[in-house]
């Protein structure tokens, strides 16, 4: 150990107080992520435009779809005297050139700074517009980028949504799916899941469509696509909400507030990735639908336990350092732990306070199986972990690059955002399949590692 | 692909593409949408506020002046003061190479310093959090320099970054270190981020060291942020031509460069709107004359290399000159030659930068392709009509902001590099010395120019004018696209480049030919395909 600790101290290469090289993107950006998730819905931010460029920018570097945010463009005079008249402009603007069904607000640092009273501001624009045939919907999530992180801001705009738009009707027989932060393809899988049990369900948000959709045949001045509102509007009424991410609180997300709200009962789980959280999931859906799951997804399950019969050899006993999301991560440990890869990292630029708890509900003593969880940490941490950890595999988002490159470590991309491939938003991460894709991913590029390292080059596994 | 050149008649398409806005944002939106005249160059509206909720592409002054300016110098320690937003988007986003000589010369281009402010910070402040901030990336690089910038919260909350800064220089002795109150609602567009990075810079580092480079013709490059290489292969050709680069502003610069800046006898200008104030600045302290220059497009960059020639006045560098010229040029005419009857007639449009959719045009000409409308981002109307307009240009509220230098004659080290007798001279024979055309005198009559144009107005312009090409950046692609019509990215070159010089030339002919011509376009069924043609077309033919 004693040489550990010396080694240690002659890497360390990174701040104390500042952040340096962020595992954490901003509070706002989550909520324009969710926002772009309903249908026919203009995300704007309530603060400077260079909020909203940079924003569009990194997330369209991820989705490579187009994505319209609106701005309130703050100037040296609004900052110092308020945003109210911008806001409004703003909104009269948006809502005569887009004619949207929603604007999903979000306010940035500067609107919080100077204490905006948005509520206010937009109560007074509601009865200066009642009048106005097609008013858009105004949500309003407040998003200040001084605290938490962009996951932060997307929990906050799903909520907000549902404060704005659900209302108590007669019960149905329908689920509320609130996914996460996850991508396009997810979604798509989450909804055909849910359609093969045949289930009626609201997926919030839903940017599958918006996110990764088609050519235009004709002109769209919003992308077809998203959460339809009538149906937000009827999540109230429904027989639960199934909500996925582990440090997730009641108190902060969608399927808390109806279940407070409407008495709509939560049914919370972990991003269903691996096959111990997919089962989980899919027996939830038995439960609420009273049948069976449909033979295709017994049959995937099947066919992911078969290939991690077969895949075991390469991996078993592999180490990875893992980062991103709280809830990403939480939920590919427990993953890779079923497949005999040791996480001996878990790190994440969030911090909720409860990785490390949820995570040892899920896998047991981290301790006794090596793993080290960090919470609050950036890239700096992460590398000199790295460094001293030497894992086998990095698994996280684009920005590990950097320590990829220079530690000669394969990084597999997963989460977001992925700005330095191609097809980010077209990865699967949950249930049997997105688990199979992962697998999948994971032992081939251990098996490239060797193949390139081999000295004869072998051709046949 | 049949060449697309009957377009509808410009002042209708004016009129178009105001129509849904509200009557106050229309009459407004219309002084910053032309139809050109290269002959009598109509006054273009810029430089004026985004209307809140007209979605623009412009940027904030935190990115101009953090991101643009500053980004490229390896060896600087930029730290973000602010919310971890505004750093993590600006973090190696901008694709600015650098070369450090050996790998142990310092390169902090791929880090990202923030202060990371919490809400306690926004409360009680953050300058202490700042300082420890600055200290800790001086223990951890002995950088030669830490700049400072400031994001929103951070002059709301009245936090002095220049203060801090001063104090940490003083504390540490051998770094110098710098704020930005470059804060992202000051000024209407990253541009007045530009000029408070030049002020900081002009005032922080040139200067500093009075050290005399050998060489012959030394020139600084201003204006060139090395995306995608481009300042590599400007030097490949400088040094080609024996011409030596004392420092660029700022791609694959150095602190040390810059420092040093004042020692060179002509600044040749790329982007004229992010750096002119570097210029005029120079000239005024230190006697150095600057020019415009182009190094996009092959013509143009075997222009600007006999401009330089003839500003030093050396036949033996102009003699070289043209050796280079002679030598390079075959190689890009060959390229043009193979991809032109490709290319030929077809159209572009570009709306970028405050140069890149001036500088560009000039490559679209050696393919033959015509420019039908063009604009920038965040531009001044000098950059579309001309530096003479300069003087009725009236200061508003918003420029009125962002603070000018006086600068005065340096005791010291002012010397005239060339006397005024010999700048007439020079003039007189048609090389023009701290000036610039703009835009619209090269761009053909009744082409449209339109100014910080809004992501709907572009969408309305694409159907319209169906354009082969239509150049901007990664906001706008995938909607451009999505509508069956390629877009060519000029922040990021879509991971490309160069597109400088000679070399570069030839990698955006290629570029471009792969682009329109390329089969997948025909999969895709734009949505005027499917409309009526001939709806107001063919009022007049581009010529």
């Amino acid at each position: 150990m004693a040489v550990r600790s010396a080694q240690r101290r002659l890497t360390v290469k990174h701040a104390k107080t500042a952040t340096q090289n962020a595992c954490k993107l901003c509070n706002p950006l989550g909520a324009c992520l969710a926002f772009r998730g309903i249908e026919q819905c203009v995300p704007f931010l309530h603060g400077s435009q260079g909020c909203a460029t940079y924003i569009r920018r990194y997330l369209i570097s991820h989705y490579k779809e187009p994505i319209d945010i609106a701005s309130s463009n703050f100037n040296e005079e609004t900052a110092v005297f308020g945003g109210s008249h911008n806001l409004k402009l703003g909104l009269k603007n948006v809502t005569q050139q887009y004619m949207p069904e929603v604007i999903g607000i979000a306010t940035t640092c500067l609107s919080e700074t100077i204490g905006d009273d948005v509520k206010g501001i937009l109560r007074e624009y509601r009865k200066q517009t009642a009048a106005d045939s097609g008013a858009p919907v105004l949500i309003h999530a407040s998003t200040p980028s001084y605290q938490g992180s962009h996951i932060d801001g997307f929990h906050a705009a799903v909520r907000a949504t549902l404060e704005a738009l659900a209302e108590k009707g007669a019960p149905d027989s329908s689920v509320n799916l609130f996914p996460n932060m996850v991508s396009p393809a997810d979604l798509r899988h989450m909804q055909e899941i849910l359609d093969d049990f045949r289930l009626p369900s609201m997926i919030l948000p839903d940017y599958s469509k918006t996110l990764d959709g088609g050519p235009w045949a004709e002109y769209h001045r919003i992308p077809p696509g998203g959460t339809a509102t009538a149906a937000i509007a009827r999540s109230a009424s429904a027989i639960g909400s199934i909500e996925f991410g582990s440090t997730l609180e009641a108190s902060k997300s969608g399927a808390g507030w109806l279940e407070s709200k409407f008495g709509v009962p939560r049914y919370h789980l972990p991003l269903p990735i691996g096959i111990r959280e997919s089962d989980r999931f899919f027996e939830l859906l038995e439960t609420l639908c009273r049948k069976p799951r449909p033979e295709k997804y017994q049959d995937e399950r099947r066919r992911l336990v078969d290939a991690y019969a077969d895949g075991h050899k390469y991996i078993f006993g592999k180490t990875a350092v893992l980062y991103g999301e709280e809830d990403l991560v939480i939920s590919m440990a427990a993953f890779l732990r079923e497949i005999g890869v040791r996480p001996v990292l878990c790190a994440s630029g969030g911090k909720s306070g409860l990785m490390k708890a949820k995570l040892g509900e899920l896998v047991g003593d981290l301790e006794g199986e090596g793993m080290k969880v960090r919470d609050g940490v950036d890239f700096s941490d992460i590398e000199d972990e790295t460094e001293l950890l030497r894992p086998d595999l990095i698994i996280g988002n684009s920005k590990g690059y950097t320590m990829s490159r220079k530690s000669r470590i394969p990084l597999i991309r997963i989460g977001f955002p992925i700005h330095d491939r191609f097809g980010g938003q077209r990865l699967h991460h949950l249930g049997y399949r997105g688990t199979q894709e992962l697998f999948d991913r994971i032992v081939n590029t251990v098996i490239e590692g060797r193949q390139n390292d081999s000295e004869i080059g072998y051709t046949y596994l | 692909m049949e060449a697309n050149n009957t377009i509808r008649d410009p002042q209708a398409i004016r009129e178009e593409l105001v129509q849904k806005y509200p009557a106050k944002v229309a009459k407004k939106r219309t002084k910053s949408i032309v139809v050109n005249d290269p002959e009598t160059v109509p006054e273009v509206q810029a430089n004026v506020r985004t209307v809140p909720g007209i979605i623009t592409q412009r940027g904030c002054s935190y990115a101009g002046c953090k991101g643009v300016v500053l980004g490229p110098t390896r060896d600087i320690v930029n730290i973000t003061h602010g919310p971890i937003g505004c750093g993590f988007y600006s973090w190696l986003t901008r694709r600015n190479q650098t070369r450090p000589a050996t790998e142990a010369d310092a390169n902090y281009m791929p880090y990202c310093f923030s202060t990371d402010m919490q809400e306690e910070n926004v409360v009680f402040g953050g300058e202490k959090k700042l300082k420890v901030a600055i200290q800790e990336a001086y223990d951890l690089f002995h950088p030669k320099a830490i700049a400072i910038f400031s994001t929103c919260p951070v002059g709301l909350i009245g936090d002095d970054v220049h203060a801090a800064a001063r104090e940490m220089k003083e504390k540490l002795g051998d770094c110098n270190v710098f704020g930005f109150s470059c804060e992202g609602y000051r000024g209407v567009s990253q541009s007045a981020g530009h000029h408070i990075a030049n002020n900081g810079v002009f005032k922080h580092m040139v200067g500093r060291n009075n050290e005399k480079k050998e060489g012959k013709f030394r020139l600084n490059l201003l204006g060139e942020y090395n995306i995608g290489g481009d300042a590599f292969e400007i030097e490949r050709i400088f040094d080609k031509c024996g011409i030596t680069l004392v420092s660029s502003f700022s791609g694959n610069s150095t602190v040390g460069q810059l420092e040093n800046a004042h020692m060179a006898d002509l600044n040749v200008i790329m982007c004229h709107r992010s750096i002119n104030y570097m210029g005029e600045m120079m000239e005024a302290k230190y006697g150095i004359p600057w020019m415009k220059v182009n190094f996009v497009g092959a013509e143009s960059t075997a222009k600007s290399l006999r401009r330089i020639a003839q500003y030093f006045g050396d036949e033996g560098l102009k003699k070289r000159v043209e050796e280079v010229i002679g030598e390079e040029m075959p190689k890009v005419t060959a390229v043009i030659e193979e991809i032109r009857p490709r290319t030929e007639g077809k159209t572009a449009m570009l709306f970028v930068g405050g140069s890149r959719a001036h500088h560009y045009q000039d490559l679209f000409d050696e393919l033959g392709m015509t420019t039908v409308a063009a604009g920038y981002e965040f531009a001044h109307r000098d950059d579309y009509e001309g530096r003479e307009v300069l003087p009725s240009i009236k200061v508003d509220a918003d420029s009125k902001n962002i603070e000018e230098l006086k600068v005065e004659a340096d005791p010291e080290l002012y010397r005239p590099r060339k006397s005024e007798a010999e700048l007439e001279a020079l003039k007189a024979e048609g090389l023009e010395i701290s000036g610039y055309e703009g835009m619209l005198k090269q761009m053909s009559k009744k082409s449209l120019v339109v100014d910080d144009i809004s992501h709907y107005e572009s969408e309305r312009l694409i159907e319209i004018y169906k354009p082969d090409i239509f150049c901007a950046g990664i906001k706008e692609k995938y909607v451009v696209q999505k509508m069956g019509v390629p877009l060519k990215q000029l922040h990021s070159y879509d991971y490309g480049g160069p597109y400088t010089g000679f070399e570069g030339a030839v990698n955006f002919y290629r570029d471009i030919d792969r682009m329109v011509g390329n089969p997948v376009w025909k999969l895709i069924k734009a949505p005027w395909q499917k409309e009526d043609a001939g709806e107001l077309e063919a009022s007049y033919a581009e010529g």
